[in-house]
């Protein structure tokens, strides 16, 4: 397996797992306007899902295309972050998740448009808008959640609580990377900064800052939650069932 | 929870005005105008966006609609129809 497509498969899983989560609010959001904000940041994750997988496929070079990517691959085969899988929970909990990844993937596509791949610096030059506004979204629940009433803030509190232990895995280096350097982007350079950004948002919104010891990781190898399973069940039902449907 | 309702005015990249588009709730005015750009905006449908509180509003009413609108519908001259337009002007 090429350490490019590897890569690619990443960043695409991300995007991917991050969109399935994020379209479940449709219909569902606490106001008739969060659902088609939802739905457009949803949307937006599908997109730059579609321009990854098509792109590892070609660079993988066996044929594959992007549904073949999403619709036949098993658990054991996704790259996603463990953040990006976890159930969406509590409205609150939702917005935490996009406030740390947004902001991950705003610094990562930052970096990537200068990418010697043409193909990743192109995905992620389009991406870079999209992303910033989901960290906006997210930044206006966070403060207003947060600096609302007592018990939205106790929500939003527990919200990045939550998602805090799954925030280093969005950080670690490794061999994949450095050996793609010039191609990839190094997560564990703009750590710092993710940092700041996330700290300045937490402190207006009068939530606390979240002290974990414990960091999970694993999703890069494959090694995910129970509940990766689950949501892939719902994602790839119909494709394995009906293979080769169109309509 | 009952959220304000704002008023959404939209101006098209080619239009000079803004253009009442419909409404939203919201909670403030910064989250109308987010509202506003998710739910109005998808389709390029604007390059500027103002929000105005529905309650800021003041609508003429219903009631006096004899009163404020019936007087112009007999006072034909004002229209700009009694005038000659002069010749070899095409495009008045």
């Amino acid at each position: 397996m090429s350490d490019l497509f590897e890569y690619t498969l990443r960043l695409g899983d991300d995007a991917l797992i991050a969109a399935q989560r994020t379209a479940e609010w449709i219909a569902a959001a606490p106001q008739l306007e969060e659902d088609v904000a939802l739905g457009n940041i949803g949307l937006d994750q599908l997109g730059q899902a579609r321009s990854l997988l098509q792109y590892a496929g070609q660079v993988e070079g066996v044929g594959r295309s992007e549904d073949d990517l999403a619709y036949f691959r098993n658990e054991r085969d996704f790259r996603n972050l463990q953040l990006c899988e976890l159930p969406s929970g509590d409205f609150a909990h939702t917005i935490a998740r996009l406030l740390y990844f947004a902001t991950y993937q705003h610094l990562l596509y930052e970096e990537l448009r200068m990418s010697s791949d043409e193909t990743l610096a192109g995905v992620a030059g389009k991406a870079v808008k999209e992303v910033a506004y989901h960290v906006d979204h997210a930044t206006q629940w966070v403060l207003r959640l947060g600096d609302g009433t007592e018990e939205s803030h106790r929500r939003m509190q527990s919200g990045l609580d939550a998602m805090w232990p799954y925030t280093a895995e969005m950080f670690a280096s490794d061999d994949l990377v450095r050996r793609l350097a010039g191609i990839a982007v190094d997560p564990s350079t703009f750590a710092d900064e993710w940092s700041r950004r996330i700290t300045q948002v937490i402190d207006e919104s009068t939530c606390s800052r979240p002290e974990s010891s414990y960091q999970h990781d694993g999703g890069r190898d494959g090694r995910h939650t129970e509940h990766l399973g689950y949501l892939l069940a719902e994602l790839q039902h119909v494709a394995r069932s009906h293979p080769g449907a169109t309509w | 929870m009952i959220e304000p309702l704002w008023e959404v005015f939209i101006r098209s990249r080619r239009g000079l005005s803004h253009t009442h588009v419909g409404s939203l709730h919201a909670p403030d005015a910064t989250m109308a105008l987010r509202n506003a750009r998710d739910v109005y905006t998808r389709r390029q449908e604007g390059v500027s966006i103002w929000v105005v509180r529905a309650a800021d509003i003041t609508a003429s009413s219903p009631d006096e609609k004899d009163e404020f609108f019936d007087p112009a519908g007999d006072k034909v001259y004002r229209h700009p129809t009694f005038y000659q337009v002069p010749e070899g002007v095409d495009h008045l």
